[in-house]
């Protein structure tokens, strides 16, 4: 689903900041994996070039089999929009939209009509156990909930990959744990999954840790989260 | 994208944010409001100026003797003399641009009231004119017909009532036309009613308080003779009346031996130079209001503009969300720009329906509140510059979302995501 090959990225500032020093890596179709860091390790630069948010300067990135490599604009927003989901640290739900509304918001970008939008948002908010709070506006929300409505969000045009930038930074250990169970329930109908963590027990509940250092990949630790028991709180 | 859809979620954009919506809209609503009402007033003060003089023909100039300064051809100064029919003959033959001409005379009687009917009478001007005086100065007909050619040629036994004559020699509702007055001890058979347009302008006395006869019947009846008293003109729309003016004082000179550089012998004026007095103050005033209209307007949508602008750095974050989430920077652009067409259009609409609609009552209000000789009447924008005021704020509605569109695509949606 992901190969990287040799990917280079240097940040041209006053002093030129070399971030990602040739990586290489492949993610199955279907797997759940972690990337780890610490701040400066390159991985919220890595997830920017996999979300096809930043672009990189030397080696290929492979999507899907699909070459990512200098699209335009508009190929490169079609591509989010039907590839990819994104869930954020901090949820980045639309303040003056309802749950509704911003889970409908990709499809609109799709083209597709009002009532089929808003239809297609009420069934994923269902999925979530969000039915009742579809008309509530985020700051009405909880924040289990609104990371609730941003996967819902990141569903809703059924995307091949979801990209999770720390998921659960925002979030208490008993809301962390509920997230984390409904990333692994997604993973399991077959969407592969990326989540950016710093948290060990984040990524202990995924089938690979990438773990990153200054910009290469220090190693791969494979990882088997079922012998977690999953109600158990992360911190 | 400008569907229905489209709109709707732009709409949206603005009705969910309304502080920042209204405060973005309001300086084009008073810039658009200021115009309205300042070009309102404006019309309002020449409409009640152009009433002052209205039914009179700028392009006109009268003309009286006087007695003479110079001596001349033997002639001694102080000597008065007066003009006659020939004289109009002459003029109209040999001074160009001239459209309609005019003489005036009067007759005075000693009588306390002149103009009898039945067992009704009153004190009214007695004066002869030709039919081109309607020309020149044009009076409102309330019954019947003008003095016309036929009258003239035939010496007829014809008058006018002046509209107030009318109303003190019969009564209500009684058609007069057909009806025969006593006017000096002689009698004549009205045949019209007529009104002046304004109470203003007059010469000779007003016209609402006349009995105006055939010139050449009162000649004849009244043993006038040749001589009239005063006669006006009428110009042709683009010639001078100033140099009309000059080259008839100079035939009238040569006619009647004075000398040419005699000041007093012949007096006139003409009302072309307050016709342009007026006119170059009212187009003073709305070229002055057009500047302070559109200065406001202008200032306005820089306000949008300048709103806008700080509103999409405000929005940033959800603005990359946008695009994380699949927007095309097209999208981006169409979002700002409709989001600021749409609202300086509906902030300028709303100006100028509440600005004209304020200005109708006021010009109500005016109209209830005073008499004709008010200097202020009907204030309303003209349909032409309500129309182009609607066109200047769109398109500066969407100029106005130009530099704030071009920062909005400016932002990546790393930018706006990433954790500060």
């Amino acid at each position: 689903m992901i190969r990287l090959e040799n990917i280079n990225k240097t940040y041209f500032g006053a002093q030129p900041l070399h971030v990602l020093k040739g990586i290489n890596l492949n993610v199955e179709d279907g797997e759940m994996v972690s990337i780890m860091g610490a701040s400066g390790s390159g991985k919220s630069t890595l997830l920017n070039i996999l979300g096809i948010l930043d672009n990189y300067d030397t080696g290929d990135y492979y999507l899907n089999d699909k070459l990512v490599k200098d699209l335009t604009e508009n190929q490169a927003a079609d591509m989010r929009n039907r590839m990819i989901g994104f869930i954020f640290q901090s949820f980045n739900l639309i303040p003056f939209k309802t749950a509704m509304e911003n889970v409908a918001l990709p499809l609109y970008y799709q083209n597709v009509n009002r009532k089929k939008r808003n239809q297609l948002a009420m069934e994923y908010l269902e999925r979530f156990g969000l039915k009742e709070w579809a008309d509530h506006y985020p700051n009405e929300l909880s924040g289990g909930q609104k990371q609730r409505v941003s996967m819902a969000r990141a569903l809703v045009t059924q995307p091949k990959i979801i990209l999770a930038d720390e998921p659960t930074g925002a979030l208490d250990s008993k809301t962390s744990a509920e997230v984390m169970q409904i990333l692994r329930e997604v993973n399991q109908t077959g969407i592969t999954m990326v989540i950016v963590t710093h948290e060990r027990g984040i990524a202990l509940r995924t089938n690979k840790i990438i773990h990153l250092k200054d910009g290469v990949i220090e190693n791969i630790e494979t990882n088997n989260p079922d012998q977690l028991d999953f109600n158990q709180e992360i911190k | 994208m400008f569907d229905f859809d489209g709109l709707k979620e732009i709409w949206q954009t603005i009705a969910r944010n309304k502080t920042r919506s209204l405060l973005t809209a309001f300086g084009v609503f008073w810039g658009v409001f200021l115009l309205v009402v300042l070009s309102s007033t404006g019309n309002g003060f020449e409409n009640g100026m152009m009433r002052q003089v209205e039914g009179v023909t700028p392009n006109t100039g009268l003309f009286f003797t006087g007695t003479t300064s110079e001596p001349y051809k033997g002639y001694q100064k102080g000597r008065n003399w007066s003009m006659n029919l020939s004289d109009l003959e002459a003029i109209k033959d040999n001074v160009p641009n001239i459209v309609a001409i005019s003489p005036e005379a009067s007759v005075w009687t000693s009588e306390d009231k002149n103009v009898v009917y039945g067992n009704r009478s009153g004190s009214y001007t007695v004066k002869g004119v030709m039919p081109e005086y309607d020309y020149i100065m044009k009076s409102r007909i309330l019954k019947g017909r003008f003095i016309n050619n036929a009258d003239i040629a035939n010496h007829r036994k014809v008058c006018l009532l002046g509209k107030r004559a009318y109303e003190e020699l019969f009564d209500k509702d009684e058609n007069p036309l057909g009806k025969m007055i006593r006017v000096n001890g002689l009698y004549f058979q009205v045949v019209g009613v007529i009104s002046t347009y304004n109470t203003n302008v007059q010469i000779n006395g007003s016209p609402d308080e006349s009995v105006v006869l055939p010139f050449t019947t009162m000649q004849q009846l009244f043993s006038k003779g040749d001589k009239i008293d005063f006669f006006m003109l009428a110009a042709s729309d683009n010639a001078s009346i100033a140099e009309v003016e000059e080259k008839v004082k100079q035939l009238l000179k040569e006619r009647h031996d004075i000398a040419p550089d005699d000041k007093t012998a012949i007096s006139s004026f003409n009302l072309e130079e307050v016709f342009k007095m007026f006119k170059g103050l009212f187009l003073g005033i709305h070229i002055l209001i057009w500047i302070v209209g559109l200065g406001t307007l202008l200032s306005g949508i820089i306000g949008v503009s300048n709103i806008m602008l700080v509103t999409v750095k405000e929005r940033t974050r959800e603005i990359g969300v946008r695009r994380a989430i699949g927007a095309k920077p097209k999208n981006i652009i169409t979002q700002v720009l409709s989001e600021s067409l749409l609202l300086t259009t509906l902030a300028g609409l709303v100006g100028l329906c509440i600005g004209v609609g304020i200005m109708a009552v006021v010009g109500m209000v005016v109209s209830n509140m005073l008499s004709d000789n008010m200097m202020f009447q009907d204030p309303n924008m003209s349909f032409t510059a309500a129309v182009t005021a609607t066109i200047i704020v769109i398109i500066s509605g969407l100029l106005a979302g130009v530099l704030p569109a071009w920062r909005a695509i400016q932002i990546k949606a790393i930018d706006a995501i990433r954790e500060e």
